[in-house]
């Protein structure tokens, strides 16, 4: 493939998302910003396995995304239903103020 | 093949049966098979020795390999030669009557299938050491006759003294078996045998020692054995104690037989010293300070049993003189006789402590004579025979080791025959006092019943004519004949000295009973010292008990144990405890925490694999 983008752009794209995604997820308070920082380093993951699929010329890469996508979604389902749980007892989404089991 | 091991075998099948099974079972039952299994065993022994007689040499048996070292075999062998023979016969009989008298004496004690049970195991243990064919099968039989007379001591062990006494016994017995047992690690390492027959052979080509040897020091360590099995200075004093067990216990282990281990294992062990004349040497002066200390001792006891049990240390003290001055066959005669009239002696002890309901206390005794007559005469038979009156067994032994103490060193027999005329005193002051005058006790005498007095009958005949066994003959073989000629003036001064004793304790106690008052009184201080047994058991207390007790608590309890070790322990949990705490701090339930403790962690290992040149 001509001028096709070279491997280590991917890889720098996919830290730069996951290094976002660390940092939201250590930094930000609120719970719904916290779990999109955890889907985005979900994300950064599948775009190096991808990358890897791609360049390796292996399918491998992609049936591992295809399962990070499908436990994601899952996990999506189940942390919106907590998230909105915890919304409707406590009336507030920041992180700090639901650690109810500390002490 | 006698099937020798079949002698010890059946009494330790009494004491299974009676041991694991006896709670369950009737008396009539226990004592039958008590009884039966001590009479198998007699009747067995005689049988071995009839088939086996003349029995010139040793007839070895061995059964299997015990032990197997290199090129040194111990097996499990056991021997029956003349000497054996003789003690064969006396524990397995002498065992047998006491185990008919104990029907009686114990019938009404709760623990009375217990009882037999340790009488038969230390029949076996004691057939053990006899028959056993080298130094660590005997070794074997001698620790197992210690815990069986510990077990008996110890027997009413709800008393405190019982227990007292049984751990006394036990404890000294422990320092006289560190002197064997050293001993025999010094014949194996000399003759790598420790078989009887095999030592004795190489001893053979040893040369007698002048100054101290190999030899000397081996005997020295077995007489320090033997000076505690048998009660000898300076370990005698576990003994007197013993009698808080029952009597029948006092009559068959701490008079007839296991105390003689010592003069057996002192005879068995003559080839080694024989060439070891300083040994023997002090085999017969601590013999005879042993007789004569705890004669004087024994004149001023007011426990029946007590009297008896300083009398028998005395006893050994002349069985060792007489092996000590080389007349071995005349100590191991002397054993033979002092087996009947000392059983005798303790079993109608036990018999006047029956009738009287546990009294021991000759001041509370008296005028019994009427009530117990059977009694009083089988004591009587005792007392002439151990006081040596001429023609009874006593007489015959004794004389012998005197004569033989003579010819080693005059000042000897002279300190023997005054021993032997407080020996007299003593034991008729005993009878005197239980026997003559007025009762002087509030109990009911009743003569004991006839399971009883018909094994102080037979033992009473003995006593007279015991003597007339030819035990020395029988000997011969085995021992160096005493080349001691009959001496009739020596005879004469120890007979003398018997009669003497007993006209004294008659005079004393029957004739003019208030004079031994007026003595005491008048040798106050004297007397009051022998009362105290001469203070020795204060004196072990403060110079071996109190220091060993004390340094126990200060240094291994308060500084060994609560300090070093306890604070080991201690201080790996206090340490435990601080990282804890330390660490407890990471785990601070924040999330976010921990993601940050991931992060650094990730970013550590992506570091360290940077570092080493990443994934090869």
């Amino acid at each position: 493939m001509p001028n096709a983008v070279p491997l280590s752009w991917y890889l720098i794209l996919s830290a730069v998302l996951f290094a976002l995604g660390v940092a939201g997820f250590l930094f930000r308070r609120n719970i719904i910003t916290v779990f999109m920082s955890i889907e985005l380093m979900l994300n950064a993951v599948n775009l190096t396995f991808i990358a890897f699929s791609n360049f390796l010329k292996q399918v491998d890469g992609q049936i591992f995304t295809f399962f990070v996508m499908v436990v994601a979604a899952a996990e999506a389902a189940v942390g919106l239903a907590i998230i909105l749980t915890v919304f409707k007892n406590r009336a507030t989404l920041q992180i700090d103020e639901v650690a109810s089991m500390k002490n | 093949m006698q099937h020798l091991w079949l002698i010890p075998v059946f009494p330790l099948a009494g004491f299974l049966v009676n041991g694991i099974a006896g709670r369950r079972l009737p008396k009539a039952a226990i004592h039958l098979i008590a009884v039966a299994t001590v009479a198998l065993s007699f009747a067995w022994a005689v049988k071995s020795i009839a088939a086996l007689m003349p029995l010139e040499a040793a007839h070895v048996e061995r059964y299997f390999d015990w032990i197997r070292v290199g090129d040194m075999r111990i097996g499990c062998d056991f021997a029956v030669d003349r000497l054996s023979a003789v003690m064969l016969m006396v524990v397995t009989g002498v065992g047998l009557l006491i185990h008919i008298y104990s029907i009686g004496y114990m019938a009404h004690d709760h623990g009375y299938a217990r009882f037999f049970a340790y009488l038969n195991l230390f029949m076996f243990f004691m057939l053990t050491l006899v028959m056993g064919a080298n130094y660590l099968i005997m070794f074997v039989g001698w620790e197992g006759v210690g815990l069986c007379s510990y077990l008996l001591i110890g027997f009413w062990f709800l008393k405190k003294s019982a227990t007292n006494a049984g751990n006394k016994a036990f404890i000294v017995n422990r320092i006289g078996d560190f002197g064997f047992s050293l001993a025999v690690f010094l014949i194996m390492l000399n003759f790598h045998t420790l078989d009887f027959g095999g030592v004795f052979a190489q001893v053979a080509n040893w040369p007698v020692e002048a100054s101290v040897g190999t030899l000397t020091i081996v005997g020295l360590l077995l007489m320090l054995g033997a000076t505690g099995k048998s009660a000898q200075i300076p370990l005698y004093v576990w003994l007197p104690d013993a009698m808080e067990g029952p009597t029948p216990v006092s009559a068959l282990i701490h008079a007839a037989t296991m105390v003689t281990a010592g003069v057996y294992m002192v005879a068995r062990s003559s080839a080694i010293y024989l060439k070891a004349p300083m040994a023997l040497e002090m085999v017969a002066v601590i013999g005879l300070a042993t007789a004569f200390f705890s004669a004087t001792i024994g004149l001023v006891q007011n426990d029946i049993k007590k009297v008896f049990a300083y009398s028998t240390v005395s006893q050994l003290g002349y069985m060792f003189l007489g092996l000590g001055t080389g007349a071995f066959a005349a100590g191991i005669f002397h054993l033979v006789t002092h087996a009947f009239f000392k059983a005798l002696l303790f079993l109608g002890a036990g018999s006047v402590i029956h009738a009287l309901s546990g009294e021991q206390d000759l001041r509370k005794m008296g005028g019994l004579m009427k009530k117990t007559p059977v009694t009083f005469v089988v004591l009587l038979c005792a007392s002439v025979s151990i006081a040596g009156v001429p023609f009874t067994a006593g007489f015959f032994s004794k004389d012998e080791i005197l004569v033989s103490a003579y010819h080693h060193a005059p000042w000897m027999f002279w300190l023997g025959a005054v021993t032997a005329g407080m020996t007299a005193f003593y034991v008729f002051r005993a009878l005197f006092l239980a026997f003559f005058g007025k009762y002087r006790g509030d109990a009911h005498p009743h003569e004991s019943p006839a399971v009883m007095t018909a094994p102080l009958a037979v033992l009473a005949l003995l006593s007279l004519a015991g003597g007339f066994i030819p035990v020395p003959k029988f000997l011969e073989p085995m021992f160096p004949v005493a080349e001691a000629p009959e001496n009739f003036s020596l005879v004469a001064i120890s007979v003398a000295m018997g009669l003497g004793g007993i006209f004294l304790a008659w005079f004393f106690y029957v004739a003019k009973p208030e004079l031994p008052g007026k003595l005491a009184e008048s040798f106050g201080a004297l007397y009051r010292l022998m009362y105290d047994k001469y203070r020795i058991d204060e004196l072990y207390n403060a110079v071996v008990v109190k220091p060993l007790v004390e340094g126990s608590r200060a240094v291994l309890w308060k500084g060994v144990d609560a300090g070093l070790i306890d604070g080991t322990v201690n201080g790996v949990g206090a340490q435990v405890r601080g990282i804890g705490g330390v660490l407890r701090l990471l785990q601070s339930g924040n999330i976010r925490s921990y993601a940050t403790w991931v992060l650094l962690g990730s970013v550590g290992v992506l570091i360290a694999l940077g570092l080493a040149g990443g994934v090869k």
